[in-house]
């Protein structure tokens, strides 16, 4: 660095120039942390099982970065913590009783298929966790809606299986989930805390939400997606939810179960396929919770928050393009 | 490419439309076929077989007829031909093979709209004799038929863990391999995968333009 300076007295860069310590590997590792109260409260309702999936989602992509970039001669980032993040997002994403090939397969899915074929980090038009669990929920959909019930599974290694809310709310109606977990009040308590079936970081809202609240105070995500990405949802949960009537929903079930809050706060969130104007977050966050409740109530699958998600992302250029921000300084084209 | 010297080589123009011109693989045309009937090799077999029966007879056909085609008319009359011949592969399938027409009568008739096939009568026939206009039918329709074969053949291995209907791997087989959205995936890789071969191991010296 120093002979460079030396040898270059006047140093040219292109705009920003305000310093800053952060990085890209600075805000995935962050974002990493955040994740870690989700995929605590995950290992102790489901066990070593669930700890070593995440382990092995992990371990996979990182590798399949470093085999792909190795392949190719490209230089290896994968200390950027940008494949440790994928890996991270899609085993919180799983089920927790899948065989050991799934993560693997996901992994390199997520990795190679929707990251570095398309360029590498900062061009992938999806979200790599989120296809990876894509391609494993249309390859295997017996072995990828097999829930666990929530244990302190280290106490108990036997996991029985069961429905989670959203299955059940899907196939017997909101009655049914009341009869299971007494009262109103013990159900939203039982959501907050992560006592349920489902993915392995997507049950406990607490946790979830406390990540949240790092990410917001460290200012690496705005309220624009999760505000209008969990106020439509909501909205539409209230208005539609009920059979039968009108504004007769109840919107809680639907924030606090599946990954509404995982994919409000950590996905769709995701800098490089989200949109990057605000008015533009506002539009793609709506969007999100639309398809999500559209997919929940009348879709096939109990859970929309993924595809949802996924069919966003490919709207993010063309919301760009549409909410372009007015370049400084420059004059009001003249209307003819 | 219009080759009109007396000496001409069919060989070369078997294997301009096999390799250098592969309908799939390198001109990216006729994609639709290659994805909607390729979940099982014998379905993607058949279909690659019937055009290129329709690709072959096409030329012969538009190669007599091309001093009487009008240059004004010429692609009605084109299209004329083509969907005649298709009628033909369409009701002999139909009549010899009627349980794998059933499952996909639809895709024979969309060859009529095939751009491949229009624009090898357009290109080629119109221009050229017989013979070769014969041969360059032929190799364009091995080049579909090979480009066929071998998608259908890693989509079903895949998808289904079976070569043919027989089933060869016991282990669970990744099912999107055999829905549409692995069509995309297997012919996006087989795509790179035929072109990396052709650059890396036929190709001296810098890569050709494209």
């Amino acid at each position: 660095m120093e002979n460079l300076k030396k040898d270059h007295q006047l140093t040219l860069s292109v705009s920003p120039h305000v310093r800053s310590e952060e990085t890209t590997s600075r805000i995935m590792w962050s974002v990493s942390a955040a994740l870690v109260p989700a995929a605590v409260m995950g290992a102790y309702f489901f066990g070593p099982k669930a700890i070593f999936n995440v382990a092995l989602c992990i371990i996979a992509s990182i590798l399949s970065e470093y085999l792909y970039q190795k392949a190719t001669a490209k230089k290896i980032t994968v200390c950027d913590g940008s494949a440790f993040l994928t890996g991270l997002l899609l085993g919180l994403n799983l089920p927790p009783t899948v065989p050991f090939y799934i993560p693997i397969v996901g992994s390199a899915v997520a990795v190679v298929i929707t990251k570095q074929l398309f360029g590498g980090l900062g061009y992938n038009v999806f979200n790599p966790a989120l296809i990876g669990r894509a391609f494993l929920l249309i390859s295997f959909p017996k072995l990828m809606t097999i829930w666990a019930e929530p244990t302190a599974a280290f106490i108990k290694l036997d996991a029985k299986t069961t429905a989670t809310p959203l299955g059940i709310l899907k196939e017997e109606g909101v009655a049914k989930l009341l009869e299971l977990f007494g009262d109103s009040s013990n159900l939203y308590l039982q959501l907050l805390s992560g006592h349920r079936a489902g993915s392995i970081g997507e049950t406990s809202a607490i946790a979830l939400l406390l990540g949240a609240a790092f990410l917001f105070y460290r200012g690496y995500i705005t309220w624009h997606i999760p505000v209008s990405f969990l106020g439509t949802a909501g909205l539409m949960a209230w208005a539609f939810g009920a059979k039968g009537a009108l504004f007769a929903g109840d919107p809680i079930v639907h924030l606090l179960s599946g990954g509404m809050l995982l994919g409000a706060f950590f996905m769709a969130t995701d800098y490089v396929t989200c949109p990057s104007v605000k008015a533009g977050q506002l539009l793609f966050g709506a969007g999100c919770g639309f398809l999500t409740m559209l997919i929940r109530l009348k879709g096939g699958y109990p859970e929309g928050v993924m595809f949802a998600i996924l069919i966003m992302n490919c709207f993010s250029p063309l919301i760009d393009r549409g909410f372009k921000t007015k370049v400084f300084g420059a004059k009001k084209e003249a209307k003819k | 490419m219009a080759n009109t010297a007396d000496t001409v080589n069919y060989l070369d123009l078997i294997k301009n439309g096999l390799i250098k011109e592969n309908t799939i693989f390198k001109l990216a045309l006729s994609l639709c076929p290659s994805i909607a009937v390729t979940n099982n090799l014998k379905n993607g077999v058949l279909m690659g077989v019937a055009v290129l029966f329709v690709q072959t007879m096409v030329n012969i056909t538009i190669s007599v007829l091309r001093k009487f085609i009008h240059p004004k008319v010429r692609l009605p009359i084109f299209m004329l031909v083509i969907s005649g011949w298709v009628t033909i592969a369409d009701m002999s399938m139909a009549a010899f093979v009627p349980d794998i027409y059933k499952q996909m009568g639809l895709y024979i008739q969309l060859i009529v709209a095939f751009a491949s096939i229009l624009a090898r009568a357009e290109m080629f026939a119109s221009k050229n004799k017989i013979a070769p206009s014969m041969a360059d039918g032929i190799g364009m329709g091995l080049g579909f038929l090979f480009a066929l074969t071998v998608i259908s053949f890693f989509r079903e291995l895949i998808g289904k863990g079976s070569v043919w209907g027989y089933a060869l791997i016991n282990a669970k087989p990744l099912l999107i391999m055999i829905l549409p959205a692995g069509g995309f995936f297997a012919v996006g890789i087989l795509m790179a995968l035929f072109n990396w071969i052709d650059i890396r191991y036929f190709k001296k010296g810098p890569a050709a333009s494209h």
